[in-house]
């Protein structure tokens, strides 16, 4: 075909050598470095959720220690809510892929990018510290007093690693928003800009007025712990409640952080896999920043037995109810888009699929946290664990992994093995269901989370679960090592292997250093497959 | 079939039934849209599947009509939800007037519970079936919550303050409790049984095991008001430098600075803990904080004494 | 992939448009880099980028404002009593050093914006002499609750400053919510004089004209920002018990 299948200087070739990475101001090697060190984070947030599920095999505590047990749960949640899953679509798909999608040669600020990516490394290192010297038994939420007066572990260091982590995320979306807004190509208006860049805008949305209040709400608790002031200490005539109140202000639409730019990614890969206009495109983009501003109005509903006033709970309640709709919403639109598409069976779609899937459920569980009386019964259980992991793993990561999948030729050139793809799909999907769903069964039954040992009749659903986790565990192994194989022994990739539109598509694989050769001008809309054999590449 | 795990916990309350079914009616409305869309993507992806390397879907962009189906449909489900969520909710969230007291505190790693005839025990708790008991938590440290799955209640247990469930229990049994909000270390290990009596059991439970030398909340909460001379400025008549306290629980409180408060618990238990930061109009902010002095148990025995000083005369509380 | 050869499709609504690559199709600033395709598209970028930076500093204090306001409601006499221990004509003088500052800012960008290099370093030194006056006159009001322990932690109060009718337990609270606040727009100003420091060395080698003064103007907008905090800390700590006369607390 006439695009370049050999690139000329892509990204990836010249400059070449450790210093040219770590000083570079390219959007996509910045992508690439993120890509690095959010998988080392995974594996690390893996190894704890293993010795979480190792010890649940049985109902008595007898594999770790009671503390042991308390710093494993509370450094996966941190490990993966912070270091991983905060960074992971955002910071490596949408590096690399929105200033392409909107014609740029590069974000809007550059270096502020490759800052972010070393105040996430600080931020990560100090964390680490915290754990090496003491670790942190907390829970990833950090709740007061427990956090500032009584635990015994190094509070002070993480919460300042999470502090300046904190930073890292403001600045990604800082850059992303300037960039959607003052970047996009000549004729590229807001209403042809693909599904995935709003997902971003949305999310940098909530980055930006998220996250400085949990920065702020750490740096109160590790004052009141450091410096002995107080802020919701009772002794010290505090409310520990406030707190909650602030830091399920930023960290529940942390959550839209999460799925959001996850939901943004499907869109695309949804149109693409099924060569069809995205199903009621306007309808998709508003339900975005529907989420986010609603997102931002219903973190009382992590409260509703904390002790708030009743009539907050049931506000809370019902606006929880329509942060729902626009979910549910979206998915509808997902399935009507396959319908009279052409519905590719290549691996991406199968990650589609399984994402459809989970994120149903996991969306729907939704609602029974959100029914305030039913909440009483299931908050504090495992039917919350299971909930957001079906949002945050079955949602986020299976979708992160589809996208990771879908744009691997054009980040690096090369072709994977299909059938390993699908394999790992499918083990995925298995394996994630069979270690959450038992939990929903386990949380109505009253197991409370964070507990390492349980009476004898929960064990059969534990096992379940635990044997689930390992073959998750295959499932996400997998794609490293033929990944990897890829890059040294694929096959070259075309430039639009999948005879999908986008801009990302027009370029060469790998792409070249500044993106685009010739200044970008868009005359049409994202999605738009027309029946014909006409091609017009410059 | 025989599944080797249960589904649902043992159903022993008044609201655990309704609780279930709330529950089942939202698993059904779940189970339909997850199967509907499992089944729609699918066969989409079946009968759309790419027949040729160029074939491209059909030139569908939406359609309004649909688009506000599939948003009311959602809406108006939630809102069913919603509003029998709520309705049992208020029933969960206001105690019925009528209900005994039990006083319950939580520390790190254990509850301790006293009956209102005095008895006390730890990590236990024993209830008479068909009445209502109210419980009152305290937590002398970090946040706990008391969890008790078969009966469908849950509640935290706050530092700094009072908070108060209830419940009633409808079929005898020994039934789990937990503490279901992170508490440190042991947090697994502060769990404990709740046992469900036929009346006549649990009087007959009450009269024997610890015995007499337990002494009504009441009681000890009347011994603590000579103990620290709170008698001495809190007078029956309005002698006294401080408020008087017959019939004070539950009245409206007009405050130094024109607001007024409802003397509930917690207003008490403020009033005793930080005396200055509530002071009640026409008073003098005197009073020696207790804060560090005294601990939950007693505060609630104080409490449980101010509750039963009557309004001497006719002069009800406002 | 299963069917890896290259699919014959339109490729997005896209069309280059040979011949003509903007980036050097005509003369351009030096400062001009290479993603963007003008000044002033680059120039807009930055001015929103410091904006949206902007707003997330507001969300940063607006947590701390929200533990201020719900302690406040809470505890109003305790809050009245505890603000009569700030010194309100330190706080008075340091609101009138500040709003000076903003001046010299806005006449040194203006000095840039002119191209006169005189004037941008005479105002940039201005506003920093007037910034470290501002941490100067911080430090003595800081001294002085240090030495009247009215410092939160174990020893607040222990000289009985604060007596008992005036709820210390919840003036402690407040003034943890004075030194949080003073002390976070401190850190503030610091890095902002750090900042105009940066921008003076620039400003003297002349890096800035009428065509192209960007980090003026944004580092100026980001001095005014720390300005206009500490214009809603000053009535809100201060002033609160001005009408309890000078030894009400």
């Amino acid at each position: 075909m006439s695009n370049a299948v050999q690139p000329r200087n892509s990204y990836l070739d010249a400059p070449y050598g450790v210093a040219a990475w770590l000083l570079t101001k390219d959007h996509k090697r910045i992508a690439i470095l993120y890509l690095i060190s959010i998988t080392l984070f995974f594996a690390v947030g893996g190894m704890f959720a293993a010795g979480i599920r190792m010890e649940l095999l049985t109902p008595r505590g007898d594999l770790w220690t009671p503390d042991l047990y308390n710093k494993l749960f509370t450094l996966h949640g941190v490990v993966m809510v912070f270091f991983f899953l905060i960074p992971s679509i955002p910071a490596v798909l949408g590096n690399f892929l929105m200033p392409i999608m909107c014609g740029a040669k590069d974000l809007a600020f550059p270096r502020i990018n490759l800052l972010s990516w070393y105040i996430y490394l600080l931020g990560a290192t100090v964390t680490l510290a915290a754990v090496f010297n003491g670790g942190l038994d907390t829970g990833w939420t950090f709740y007061t007093p427990y956090s500032s007066v009584s635990s015994q572990t190094s509070v002070t260091t993480a919460a300042v690693g999470v502090f300046i982590t904190g930073f890292s995320s403001i600045l990604t979306g800082l850059n992303f928003i300037v960039t959607v807004h003052r970047m996009r190509a000549p004729g590229l208006t807001w209403f042809r800009l693909p599904l995935f860049v709003w997902a971003i805008y949305a999310t940098s949305l909530v980055m930006i007025l998220g996250t400085p209040v949990i920065a702020i709400t750490v740096l109160l608790v590790g004052a009141e712990r450091a410096l002995h002031l107080g802020f919701f200490d009772p002794a010290r005539g505090g409310d520990p409640v406030l707190f909650q109140h602030l830091f399920w202000f930023y960290s529940h639409p942390a959550v839209y952080i999460m799925i959001l730019p996850g939901m943004g990614v499907i869109s695309e890969l949804v149109a693409a896999m099924s060569r069809k206009q995205v199903f009621g495109y306007s309808f998709v983009a508003f339900s975005s920043l529907a989420i986010a501003i609603l997102g931002f109005l219903v973190w009382g509903h992590h409260l509703f037995v904390s002790s708030q006033s009743i009539y907050a709970g049931l506000v809370f309640s019902i606006i929880s109810m329509l942060v729902a709709i626009p979910s549910a919403v979206k998915t509808f639109n997902w399935t009507a888009t396959m319908y009279k598409g052409s519905v590719s069976w290549e691996s991406p779609t199968w990650w589609v699929v399984g994402f459809m899937g989970l994120f149903t459920i996991g969306g729907l569980t939704g609602l029974f946290l959100a029914t305030i009386g039913l909440d009483i019964h299931l908050t504090d259980t495992y039917f919350v664990v299971a909930h957001f992991h079906y949002i945050m793993v079955g949602g986020a990561i299976m979708a992160y992994m589809g996208g990771l999948h879908f744009w691997w030729p054009k980040m690096t050139g090369k072709l994977y093995s299909e059938g390993a793809a699908k394999t790992s799909a499918v083990l995925v999907f298995v394996g994630f269901n069979l270690t959450f769903f038992p939990q929903f069964l386990l949380g109505y039954m009253g197991m409370p989370r964070r507990y390492q040992a349980y009476p004898d009749e929960f064990q059969v659903l534990n096992v379940l679960s635990s044997a689930g986790a390992g073959v998750l565990f295959l499932g996400y192994v997998l794609p490293a090592f033929y990944l990897t194989y890829s890059i040294f022994k694929g096959a070259q990739s075309p430039a639009n292997p999948w005879g999908a539109t986008g801009l990302e598509w027009t370029i060469a694989s790998p792409p070249p250093t500044f993106n685009f050769d010739e200044e970008v001008i868009v005359t049409e809309p994202a999605y738009n497959y027309k029946p014909t054999r006409e091609v017009h590449v410059g | 079939m025989s599944i080797p795990f249960p589904l649902l916990p043992p159903s022993a309350s008044s609201v655990s039934t309704e609780v279930d079914l709330l529950y089942l009616f939202i698993t059904a409305v779940s189970a339909f849209f997850t199967i509907l869309v499992a089944a729609l993507v699918v066969i989409f992806a079946i009968k759309y599947r790419r027949r040729h390397a160029d074939e491209v879907g059909a030139d569908i962009h939406g359609s309004l009509a649909l688009e506000l189906t599939w948003t009311f449909i959602p809406f108006a489900i939630a809102m069913v939800m919603f509003f029998w969520g709520a309705d049992l909710f208020f029933r969960l969230a206001r105690p019925p007037v009528d209900a005994m007291e039990v006083f319950v505190v939580g520390k790190q790693w254990m509850w301790k519970v006293q009956h209102p005839e005095g008895v006390r025990e730890i990590n236990e708790l024993h209830v008479p079936i068909g009445r209502n008991v109210r419980i009152t938590l305290g937590s002398e440290d970090v946040i706990h919550d008391y969890s008790i799955p078969a009966f469908r209640v849950k509640m935290d247990v706050v530092p700094g303050k009072l908070t108060t469930m209830w419940f009633k229990a409808t079929v005898p049994g020994t039934y789990h409790l937990f503490c279901a909000e992170y508490c440190g270390t042991k947090h697994a290990g502060m769990i404990g049984q709740v046992f469900a009596m036929e009346p006549q059991a649990y009087e007959a439970w009450l009269a024997g095991g610890t015995g007499a030398s337990s002494v009504p909340p009441a009681q000890a909460g009347e011994k603590l008001f000579s103990e620290f001379a709170c008698i001495t400025c809190h007078k029956g008549d309005s002698s006294g430098r401080g408020p008087i306290l017959s019939g004070v629980y539950g009245s409206n409180v007009e405050l130094a600075d024109g607001r007024k408060v409802v003397a509930d618990d917690n207003y008490i238990r403020e009033s005793i803990m930080v005396p200055t930061a509530k002071v009640v109009k026409g008073f003098q902010p005197i009073m020696p904080p207790f804060q560090g002095v005294i601990g939950e148990e007693q505060i609630m025995q104080l409490i449980a004494y101010v509750k039963t000083l009557k309004p001497a005369d006719g002069q009800a509380a406002r | 992939m299963a069917n890896p050869h290259e699919h014959a499709l339109p490729a997005a609504g896209l069309t280059h448009t040979p011949g003509h690559d903007a980036a050097h199709a005509h003369e351009h600033n030096p400062n001009l880099q290479h993603h963007f395709y003008s000044m002033e598209q680059q120039l807009e970028a930055s001015t929103l980028g410091m904006w949206v930076f902007l707003v997330t500093e507001i969300m940063f204090f607006g947590g701390m404002f929200m533990v201020y306001i719900v302690y406040r409601i809470a505890y109003p006499e305790a809050w009245v009593h505890g603000s009569n221990h700030l010194k309100v004509s330190l706080g008075a003088l340091n609101t009138g050093v500040l709003i000076c500052s903003s001046l010299t800012m806005a006449l040194a960008v203006r000095a840039a914006q002119i191209g006169s290099r005189r004037g941008q370093v005479l105002n940039l030194l201005l506003t920093i002499v007037l910034g470290t006056v501002f941490l100067v006159v911080k430090y003595f009001e800081y001294a002085e609750k240090f030495e009247l322990h009215l410092v939160p932690g174990p020893d607040f109060n222990s000289t009985g400053v604060i007596p008992l009718a005036n709820d210390p337990t919840h003036q402690q609270l407040f003034f943890s919510i004075y030194f949080m606040l003073t002390g976070v727009h401190a850190a503030h100003m610091i890095v902002g004089i750090v900042l105009m420091m940066v921008i003076l060395v620039m400003a003297m080698r002349g890096r800035f004209d009428s065509s192209y003064y960007t980090p003026v103007e944004i580092s100026g907008l980001y001095w005014h920002f720390v300005d206009i905090v500490w214009i809603f800390l000053f009535p809100l700590l201060y002033l609160l018990g001005a009408h309890l006369g000078a030894h009400g607390g």
